[in-house]
């Protein structure tokens, strides 16, 4: 399998990186979600950060995925942007 | 460029087992290749011909196309490391002439014309440019991982109008670009509403991610330059709340060289000229000029046709005087005509029998447009079917008689319109009451009757117009000749 090329149809003004959504300037209204991706001590992380976001008088949503070593599940990540629009992912070991 | 594998004096052949002329003189190679050095790069099969001692693999053809080589057997001489002579098919005066008496070929034919070079077939070219040439593009590359599909990698960059793209590979710009004898760096124009200039291989790159044919791009420059009339208003029209996007109609022998419907679903599915020419306009408008749903284009709801809309006009009827004619464009030319307009509705009249009838049925339902109470909010595009055409035809209605006629069908009293007329708010102000009103501007903008359609069904279609067409000095549809 070779690399394939594409030719840029824009008119060039964007970086050829994809765009990244830009960080969240608030999170007034908003339901962070507090996802753990099943690695060691991530939900020691998450906890502490809910009571820092509880504090803050921000909701959240706790996430796991089923196990560390496989992306997450489509289902999952839909669930996740249905319910939250900020999340956090602990990348605790 | 040198060939690596050539001998510093001696001679390259270029052939391939499929060509019965290569096959043919086998014999000559195998004497040549007794008496000097020699290569012999075979296109398809490295193991023919037998008992010679340099033959290469060019399966891939780079040798061949690095050579320049168009027919097989050509015969390739080296003196010193450098071309010296070259010759194609088989003559054996000119074989001889480069070669010497090895190359005589006994008992074959004096002359038989070669085969054409694997490399020359068509889209081969243009790979092989891509590959080992140089394609001469200016949009920048943008590598996709090894294990990444192109067509996901388009989406990811917000290169679709949300179907999938063909991903815009130097071979296919290319080959696109094949089909124009305009030069790729030359600007078409700025598009709104970045105003960003617009090239000929960007129009090739966005008509390839379209799914267009090469033989469609000449229609697709002259589409956008269309749409870049001022009096078409495009930044206007990509950004506003209403419904409308850009509706292609194309007249002249273009359309059928390309293959457009304008009979059976002409205004939907299933047609690749048609469903390829509009969506290349919208990819142009996203892409290079950066006009995205939901930042400057804020249509409340938008419409189907903003995907791709564009079809042809049924031109088979001689007593018809087409669209872009009756625009001013002369007879035989190709052209386009752009209208603002939102998506289709259908117009049923299966009672009406003479031209009177059905044209005071078509005002009905052409008072539809925007709201029956409003007037000279946006124009339309009447679509007339073959079996309603068929009724102004027996009656003796040409296209101008249908147009006068129905400029007098739609004239209103403005006490039915005016606010609250009918127990209805919208409508015209109070001081309209007294006035006789007009629904849309005078004739040929008003209504742009064309004819288009499946030979079965009392059905018509109106395509409703934009409100920016009410200062038609400023806006108005444009119909441009396709050079």
């Amino acid at each position: 399998m070779s690399l394939t090329t594409l030719r840029d149809p824009t008119a060039e003004t964007s970086p050829t990186r994809r765009a990244r959504l830009a960080p969240s300037p608030s999170t007034d209204g908003k339901v962070v979600a507090l996802m753990d991706i099943g690695k060691r001590r991530g939900n020691e992380f998450l906890d502490r950060l809910e009571g820092h976001f509880k504090k803050a008088g921000v909701a959240t949503r706790r996430y796991a995925k089923p196990t560390n070593t496989k992306v997450a599940p489509t289902e999952l990540l839909q669930k996740i942007a249905a319910e939250a629009q900020l999340a956090v992912i602990a990348l605790s070991d | 460029m040198p060939d690596s594998f050539a001998p510093q004096d001696g001679f390259v052949i270029v052939a391939k087992r499929e060509c019965h002329t290569c096959e043919m003189i086998t014999p000559v190679m195998q004497q040549i290749d007794r008496e000097a050095p020699l290569v012999v790069y075979m296109q398809d099969d490295p193991t023919f011909p037998s008992g010679l001692r340099n033959v290469v693999d060019d399966h891939a053809l780079e040798r061949s196309f690095h050579l320049g080589v168009e027919t097989v057997p050509t015969l390739i001489r080296y003196q010193g490391g450098r071309e010296v002579g070259r010759t194609f098919g088989w003559d054996r005066a000119e074989w001889v002439k480069l070669a010497g008496p090895a190359a005589a070929g006994e008992g074959l034919p004096a002359f038989q014309p070669g085969c054409g070079s694997k490399s020359v077939e068509p889209g081969v070219q243009e790979i092989l440019i891509a590959r080992y040439g140089d394609p001469g593009l200016k949009a920048r590359a943008i590598d996709v991982g090894e294990w990444d599909d192109p067509i996901e990698a388009c989406f990811e960059r917000g290169w679709s109008d949300g179907l999938p793209v063909v991903p815009p590979t130097d071979e296919r710009i290319l080959r696109m670009l094949g089909g124009t004898e305009r030069k790729p760096d030359e600007i078409v124009g700025l598009i709104p509403p970045n105003l960003s200039p617009c090239t000929v291989e960007k129009v090739a790159i966005n008509a390839v991610m379209a799914g267009c044919k090469p033989e469609y791009m000449p229609v697709v420059l002259g589409v956008v330059e269309a749409a870049l009339d001022p009096l078409f208003v495009l930044h206007g029209l990509l950004c506003t709340t209403h419904f409308s996007g850009p509706v292609v109609m194309l007249n002249g022998p273009v359309t059928k060289s390309i293959g457009m419907n304008s009979g059976v679903n002409a205004l939907g599915q299933g047609n690749r000229a048609n469903a390829t020419i509009g969506r290349a306009l919208q990819l142009i408008v996203r892409n290079v000029g950066g006009g995205l749903p939901g930042a400057i284009d804020r249509a409340t709801l938008g419409n189907p046709g903003k995907y791709t809309f564009c079809f042809a006009e049924d031109e088979s009827d001689p007593d018809w005087e087409p669209l872009a004619q009756r625009r001013g464009i002369a007879a035989g030319k190709n052209a386009v005509t752009l209208f603002q307009g939102e998506g289709v509705r259908g117009f049923i009249d299966q009672r009406s029998r003479t031209p009177e009838e059905l044209v005071r049925s078509l005002a009905l339902g052409l008072w539809g447009v925007s709201h029956p109470k409003l007037a000279n909010v946006g124009n339309a595009i009447l679509v007339l079917s073959p079996e309603h055409y068929q009724i102004f035809k027996d009656g003796g209605w040409n296209r101008r008689r249908i147009e006068d006629e129905l400029h007098q069908a739609l004239k209103r009293p403005g006490s039915e319109l005016v606010y609250g007329a009918q127990n209805v708010a919208e409508g015209l102000p109070p001081e309209m009451a007294g006035k006789v009103i007009d629904k849309f501007q005078p004739m040929p903008d008003g209504v742009l009757i064309v004819r288009a359609g499946g030979p079965a069904g009392l059905f018509s279609a109106i395509i409703g117009g934009w409100p920016g067409q009410r200062v038609s000095a400023e806006c108005r549809a444009v119909t441009h000749e396709i050079k």
